[in-house]
């Protein structure tokens, strides 16, 4: 048995919010109650219990990254599936979904199962694999969702590239719909995307580089949110980044249609203005106006936005030290994204404590119809954390294979303290 | 980084470099007009002017930078930049070592920082750069400890177009300061217009961009300099109208290709033709980057007319050139470190700071 004690239990699941102690026993959490409650379980049971002490810290349900990049197969000299969930852990993320552009691309059972296996004898964390939409995500031809379904994928995405015609992806919502999973999207209109390398604006005028407007990326969702009426299925709109995507996704929730989407640290803490040929600035979508990260940090505060998302994407050193135009996208995220978002979204008095926690946890297990919480029975996977913690981040250090963040020297206050995957605590941060 | 009084210490040539009012003004690296302050820019050019008048000795070469070496790495095709650079090196006493696009390891999938890193350990004083992608200059320039000259990123900078350009405007009219200047063309993928736009924003000059209107995104006017004027003019006649100078833009064919504008659509709404000269003031100066072509974006009588300075503007380039290369390697090199010499607030030195540690 393991005790958590004297720690914050935090559970947007059913809006607790008190200092109890939990008993794990099994993989599973036994009990969450007040500590002479659960001294006379442990009294009870008659057997030894470890004592973890999380004064000072908040216990929340285990959280989830729906969204990221491990690599393997086929990209190991930039992160492993053991690398990056162990860089995962350290983030505090109990399970994450990688996306399907592996190589080769994830748009079968077998490369699911090859995945879920490594992930079991190797992973620090639970992998929940995304499934191709199309086969080698190239928008042509199904991918094998049912049978990738059958081996755990969670959802289906063809993520680095939007699914590529409507009508394919009227036919995956439509598919989906019938087998329960979500499809993802990555909304980009490649024509207006052609050649870009950050997000048009004043600061792609004056630097000279190639800009995007945000139209490349609402665009998309407009077509999807369509779909998604047209279909009745479950759209999720990946690393949403514009202001308005983010009104079309408010406009047809109010319109009851299941629209859930994500944001990722980058998008609120960063803006078009921070890239000064820094290739650690140059992912997709790229970053985003001022105006449309308020506008994120609105739909993070009023319910919107669903889920944080780290769209953890390595790049070897070598492949960032390049030319800012013929560097790949992506930074990597996890072991940054709670500190920012409580940076960013707490202390900044964005949003409350229990808000914060819902966006690591049962927002994005709603996303993938699951459910989070510490209550009896469920798994214990626990997030520990604090609001508090002052620490640096150094790249060098992250467990990741790859070095591609622009958050390397930053200090934050407020950091992962310890995650517990099925009773295993897979993490712990030193004492300051 | 900061500019102090000149050292009570300054060596002879440290005080040679000195500007007339007395304030030093060193340069680590010429990567972009916008950091520059008017002050700076002054200077450069006062320091052109004897350079200027060498191009018109019959001996032309000088010693100052004998034993000294400049790498030119060339990774877009280009004529009359390199030949120019390499002509203003040859001139200092200089020797230059020339890399070019077509026969270098780039073809075979060295990386841009891996060539520089080559060419650099055969010990250069300075590298000038000419490449395809906006931020090259700066990239190496994080890169290296020598002098780094921008000889033209992508669609960003070509700091010595500007200034040579305001060379010979300064030459022509006598000053630079609150002139009408007009800009034709594609402003949009256009490094000079940018160098351009910063420079002369500098001295409160009125600045007329011209072109089609998907070349003449509005964000163009933002990057207008305190005191400065940027506007955007659909017509080329009301782009014309008072302008002091007028700098016309190659028209970049490749760009047509991109569903952009037919040749003949543009021939017939934006080439400086005589009559459109005309509505400018009386003796408007004519310039053009180069290379030009006749009966595209200039008319040839214009191109060959009494307002056209742009045979000046090649023989300038090669005095603003020398005085560049001098300034950097010519004293700094000799006299002081280079964190030294990174006094100069015109510094576009970024700092190395651990966000590049995994370069």
């Amino acid at each position: 048995m393991l005790r958590i004690s004297n720690g914050r239990v935090i559970d947007p699941s059913n809006g607790t919010d008190a200092q109890l102690d939990v008993l794990i026993e099994g993989g599973q959490i036994r009990l969450a109650a007040a500590p002479n409650d659960i001294s006379q379980a442990i009294a009870n049971a008659n057997t030894s219990c470890e004592v973890f002490d999380a004064s000072g810290l908040i216990v929340a349900p285990g959280f989830i990254d729906l969204h990221c990049h491990l690599r393997e197969p086929g990209g190991e000299h930039s992160e492993t599936i053991e690398s990056g969930t162990r860089a995962a852990a350290r983030g505090g993320f109990t399970a994450v979904c990688p996306m399907p552009n592996t190589r080769p691309v994830n748009d079968n059972a077998s490369v699911t199962r090859a995945i879920i296996e490594r992930a079991a004898s190797h992973g620090s964390v639970r992998v929940w694999p995304i499934g191709a939409c199309s086969l080698g995500s190239r928008g042509e031809a199904l991918a094998e969702i049912a049978a990738m379904k059958q081996s755990g994928i969670v959802a289906v995405s063809d993520d680095g590239r939007p699914v590529a015609t409507a009508k394919l992806m009227r036919q995956v919502m439509d598919y989906c719909g019938s087998l329960g999973l979500p499809v993802i999207d990555h909304c980009e209109d490649v024509s207006l995307a052609a050649g870009a390398v950050m997000r048009e604006g004043e600061t792609s005028v004056r630097l000279g580089l190639r800009g995007m407007p945000a139209a490349a990326e609402s665009i998309c969702v407009g077509r999807d949110v369509q779909l998604a009426e047209l279909t009745g299925s479950r759209l999720h709109i990946a690393h949403l980044s514009a202001r308005a995507s983010l009104d079309l996704v408010r406009e047809a929730r109010d319109r009851g249609l299941s629209v859930t989407c994500e944001v990722t640290p980058h998008h609120f803490t960063l803006v078009d203005e921070d890239v000064a040929y820094d290739t650690h600035f140059k992912m997709n979508p790229p970053l985003a106006s001022v105006e449309d990260r308020e506008a994120l940090l609105v739909g993070l505060a009023d319910g919107t936005v669903d889920a944080i998302a780290t769209d953890h994407a390595p790049h070897e050193p070598a492949s960032k030290a390049v030319e800012f135009d013929k560097a790949p996208f992506g930074i990597t995220g996890f072991e940054t994204a709670l500190a920012l978002a409580i940076e960013q979204l707490y202390h900044s008095g964005c949003i409350s404590l229990l808000r914060l926690v819902e966006l690591f946890t049962t927002g994005p297990a709603r996303v993938l119809g699951m459910e989070r919480s510490i209550v009896e029975n469920a798994p214990a996977d626990l997030t520990l954390f604090s609001l508090e913690r002052e620490w640096v981040f150094r790249a060098a250090e992250s467990a990741s294979k790859s070095r591609n963040t622009p958050f390397d020297g930053h200090e934050f206050r407020g950091a992962p303290m310890a995650t517990i995957v099925a009773g295993r605590v897979v993490y712990q941060r030193q004492p300051a | 980084m900061s500019v102090g009084a000149p050292a009570a210490s300054a060596s002879p040539a440290e005080r040679e470099l000195t500007s007339r009012n007395g304030v030093p003004h060193r340069f680590r690296h010429m990567l972009a007009t916008e950091p520059l302050t008017a002050e700076q820019i002054t200077f450069l050019l006062d320091q052109a002017a004897p350079f200027q008048e060498i191009q018109r000795h019959p001996l032309k070469k000088l010693a100052t930078l004998r034993g000294k070496t400049v790498a030119l790495a060339f990774f877009e095709p280009s004529t009359r930049t390199r030949i120019s650079f390499a002509t203003a090196a040859s001139r200092l006493g200089a020797d230059s070592m020339n890399l070019q696009a077509e026969s270098s390891s780039l073809k075979k999938g060295e990386s841009l920082l891996d060539t520089v890193h080559t060419l650099n350990a055969m010990k250069p004083d300075c590298i000038v750069i000419r490449h395809g992608s906006s931020g090259a200059a700066d990239f190496i320039a994080r890169h290296l400890e020598i002098p780094v000259i921008n000889a033209g990123d992508g669609t960003h900078e070509h700091p010595t177009q500007a200034l040579l350009d305001a060379l010979t405007i300064r030459d022509r009219l006598g000053r630079i300061e609150g002139l009408n200047v007009s800009i034709l063309g594609d402003i949009d993928h256009s490094r000079v217009a940018r160098s351009n736009i910063h420079l002369l924003g500098k001295f409160g000059c009125r600045i007329t961009l011209c072109g089609p209107a998907m070349w003449l995104p509005r964000e163009l006017e933002k990057l207008a300099a305190p005191g400065s004027e940027i506007r955007r003019v659909p017509r080329i006649e009301d782009a014309l109208d008072g302008a002091d100078v007028i700098i016309t833009l190659r028209v970049q064919q490749e760009r047509m290709n991109e569903p952009a504008l037919p040749v003949d659509d543009y021939v017939m709404l934006y080439q400086l033709t005589p009559e459109r000269l005309a509505l400018a003031r009386p003796g408007a100066l004519v310039l053009h980057p180069g290379p030009m072509i006749r009966g595209l974006e200039i008319d040839p009588s214009v191109a060959d007319g009494p307002q056209s300075c742009v045979l000046e503007q090649v023989t300038n380039g090669l005095a603003v050139r020398m005085a560049l290369l001098f300034l950097l390697i010519g004293v700094s090199g000799e006299t002081s470190k280079p964190e030294n010499t990174a006094a100069s607030e015109a510094t576009l030195e970024r700092k190395k700071d651990s966000t590049h540690a995994a370069d």
